[in-house]
């Protein structure tokens, strides 16, 4: 029976993926519960602030360039048509820190970082170094995990705020300086579209539920992962996938309750 | 003899019975069903170099993830320093590992740390001993494995035979009472095999430990260990010293010790006929 | 890495996140301009304000004196009821005309303020008595085609 077997497939899938959602819920409180740590001997996410935060440091602020060039530029063309070239500021601004910023910073985080974590933890893993920690009665959850996940959930808001600074100085450099947009009113336009609650803030809010969502995949992907290469180089594929996919519909949903009715 | 020297002597027996640090009483556990284990019993007095012998995936280290309470089983008990370990909560285990000892397999030293911080992890996490006492405490312990001048390296600049030998300092930083290696012999070489064989019965009579190494290298672990179980499919087949189990004539530990192809382990993974499968 | 170049990086890592977010909130967002404490509320009624929101900007002679706060409708007069909050730097006479303006064809609706003549200036909670709606694109098309079709027939 051919329909009997489709079902059955989907049935098993379904199955499999409801638990590992559950699964990864009961990793996250038990992340949380454990995290006294990670703040009583801070530097041992310091250590992680490192290796996740300033080691996405360079793509962050490459990318934020080019991407507000670009948005430099095709704001121009469009804005051209209609005559409100002043309005280039305003609208680069507006798509950097409420969107872009936030969605394009965290998709850059999770294949840079939240990869690395998973990768490492799945090593970590591999090589029996998670259960060595335990058979020393430290808590793995307590010394390793929870200290990448509050490395990643503080890095996450600064880098996307990085991504959008250094976005609007893009956009300005190729809209102000090369094509020649009114210094004054790219600014004062800017200024007065963008409301520091309704849009920064919301901004930021975005990127800390995204640095949140990543980092607890990437880390769950790397604690779950079979202990094999090909279980690890799977895991950390995952990872990326997963973290992109949650980015955009969190984004969704999180774009549909900020910035409804105005 | 005298009455008074009888009674003494049955005390001492008495407290050398009693004195046994892991007790193991009728040990079942199941995979999804699939028997790993099967009514195992064991004991290894206090002091002693035991060793836990058989065929990859016989269930040896399943044994030791029980002893360590990794795994609970689904019969019988394991009783370490007079405490069951599977009734112990979350803490009391904790509590327990303290005073135990494991090396892994391959080591499983932190690869993001360096030797030294490998060495002082557990000093770090379970003391408050400040840096210097650590420092010098750390020293010791590589020196005790002949590592000290390597304490800056990363594990992945050691060699194996190395990175075997710091995972043995740091199984050892906090003197514990009972060490157990899972295959320390695995994929070192001749040299390294005799230096780490040498370290594993001299660390034990320097710290008065128990030790169990499970392992399938017979040659290097009869000439350390006090006594020695075997195991096979999950069962206890044969036990003894290791004169005794030289010198044993039963099948499986002759075909065992002395590495024979062919005996009451086939070379062939048991199937249909040969001639079948062909199409003859 | 030693432990003091981790901290030094990871230092000046935060420092520049927050940075940027200051950056973003200062040169980029309304919080270098915006300040609640010094501006003082007034209100108008207008029969119809198009497509005016809260937080439009009002402006008078092109330049931002302030933001919309509220748009009510008030069921006693069935008009709009806009509240306006205005940098306390400016002060208009009593006689201000408030109307609803479009920057450029498409764009946002505000709030422009003519300035009469009157020497007492509006005080906090006062109304401004003098608007003109906005011109609601549809109707302006409505009256020309209608215009069109009352043209006699030659």
């Amino acid at each position: 029976m051919p329909a009997a077997k489709t079902f059955k497939v989907i049935g098993h899938r379904t199955i499999n993926a409801v638990w590992r959602i559950g699964m990864a819920a009961r990793f996250f409180f038990l992340t949380l519960m454990y995290s006294g740590s990670s703040f009583r001997r801070f530097h041992l996410t310091v250590k992680e602030l490192f290796s996740t935060g300033v080691m996405s440091l360079i793509i962050i602020i490459v990318a934020g360039l080019f991407v507000g060039m670009v948005l430099g530029l095709q704001g121009y063309e469009t804005l051209k048509r209609y005559g409100s070239e002043s309005a280039l500021g305003s609208m680069v601004a507006l798509s950097l820190v409420r969107e872009l910023g936030p969605v394009v910073a965290a998709l850059l985080f999770a294949s840079r970082a939240g990869s690395a974590m998973t990768a490492e933890i799945g090593l970590m893993k591999a090589t029996e170094q998670i259960s060595a920690m335990e058979m020393m009665a430290v808590n793995p959850i307590a010394r390793i995990v929870a200290p990448r996940f509050w490395a990643g959930v503080i890095s996450m808001p600064l880098l996307a705020a990085m991504f959008s600074a250094v976005g609007v100085f893009g956009g300005y450099l190729v809209g102000v300086v090369q094509i020649g947009v009114d210094e004054g009113s790219f600014w004062s336009q800017m200024q007065a579209a963008v409301d520091f609650r309704d849009d920064i803030l919301n901004g930021v809010m975005k990127s800390f539920v995204f640095g949140t969502a990543v980092t607890v995949i990437a880390l769950f992907e790397g604690y779950d992962a079979p202990p094999t290469a090909e279980g690890v180089s799977g895991a950390t594929t995952r990872t990326v996938v997963t973290s992109s996919l949650v980015i955009l519909m969190l984004d969704f949903v999180l774009t549909a309750i900020m910035f409804r009715g105005n | 003899m005298g009455g008074l020297e009888c009674t003494v002597l049955i005390f001492w027996v008495s407290i050398l019975s009693l004195s046994a640090l892991v007790e193991i009483r009728d040990l079942n556990f199941a995979y999804d069903r699939r028997p790993v284990l099967e009514g195992i019993n064991m004991n290894f007095p206090k002091g002693k170099l035991i060793a836990i012998m058989g065929l990859s995936g016989c269930g040896k280290t399943t044994l030791l993830r029980h002893i360590g309470g990794a795994l609970r089983p689904t019969k019988g008990y394991v009783k370490v320093d007079g405490q069951v370990i599977h009734e112990l909560d979350q803490d009391g285990l904790y509590r327990m590992r303290r005073k135990m000892g494991m090396l892994f397999q391959f080591g499983a030293l932190f690869t993001d740390m360096t030797v030294f911080d490998n060495v002082a992890f557990q000093m770090r996490e379970h003391t408050d001993l400040p840096e210097e006492i650590i420092h010098d405490l750390v020293l010791m312990k590589l020196h005790a494995v002949g590592l000290r001048s390597t304490y800056n390296l990363m594990p992945s600049e050691l060699s194996g035979g190395m990175a075997r030998r710091v995972a043995l300092a740091r199984t050892v930083a906090l003197d514990p009472m009972l060490i157990m290696y899972d295959e320390p012999f695995a994929g070192l070489d001749p040299i390294s095999l005799t230096v780490v064989g040498d370290l594993i019965r001299r660390l034990n009579d320097a710290l008065g430990a128990t030790s169990i190494v499970v392992t399938h290298d017979v040659q290097e672990s009869l000439k350390i260990v006090d006594y020695v179980y075997f195991m096979a499919n999950g069962v206890i087949v044969a036990e003894g010293t290791p004169e005794e189990i030289r010198a044993s004539d039963r099948d499986f530990v002759h075909q065992f010790v002395h590495g024979e192809m062919d005996g009451p382990v086939p070379f062939h993974y048991p199937g249909g006929d040969y001639r079948q499968d062909l199409n003859l | 890495m030693e432990r003091t170049t981790l901290d030094l990086w990871v230092g000046i890592f935060v420092v520049g996140g927050i940075a940027a977010l200051v950056m973003l909130a200062m040169k980029v967002g309304n919080l270098g301009t915006y300040n609640v404490s010094e501006t003082y509320q007034v209100n108008a009624y207008f029969s119809n304000i198009g497509g005016l929101k809260p937080k439009a900007s009002i402006k008078s002679a092109g330049v931002l004196v302030g933001r919309v706060t509220e748009i009510t409708l008030d069921t006693e007069r069935y008009e709009a009821k806009v509240v306006m909050s205005l940098d306390k730097r400016y002060q208009f006479p009593k006689d201000t005309f408030a109307n609803i303006l479009t920057s450029g064809l498409l764009g946002e609706q505000y709030i422009g303020l003519m300035p009469g003549g009157d020497s007492e200036m509006l005080k906090n909670g006062e109304q401004i008595k003098k608007t003109q709606s906005a011109v609601v694109l549809e109707d302006l098309i409505g009256k020309f085609i209608y215009n069109k079709t009352e043209e006699p027939v030659k």
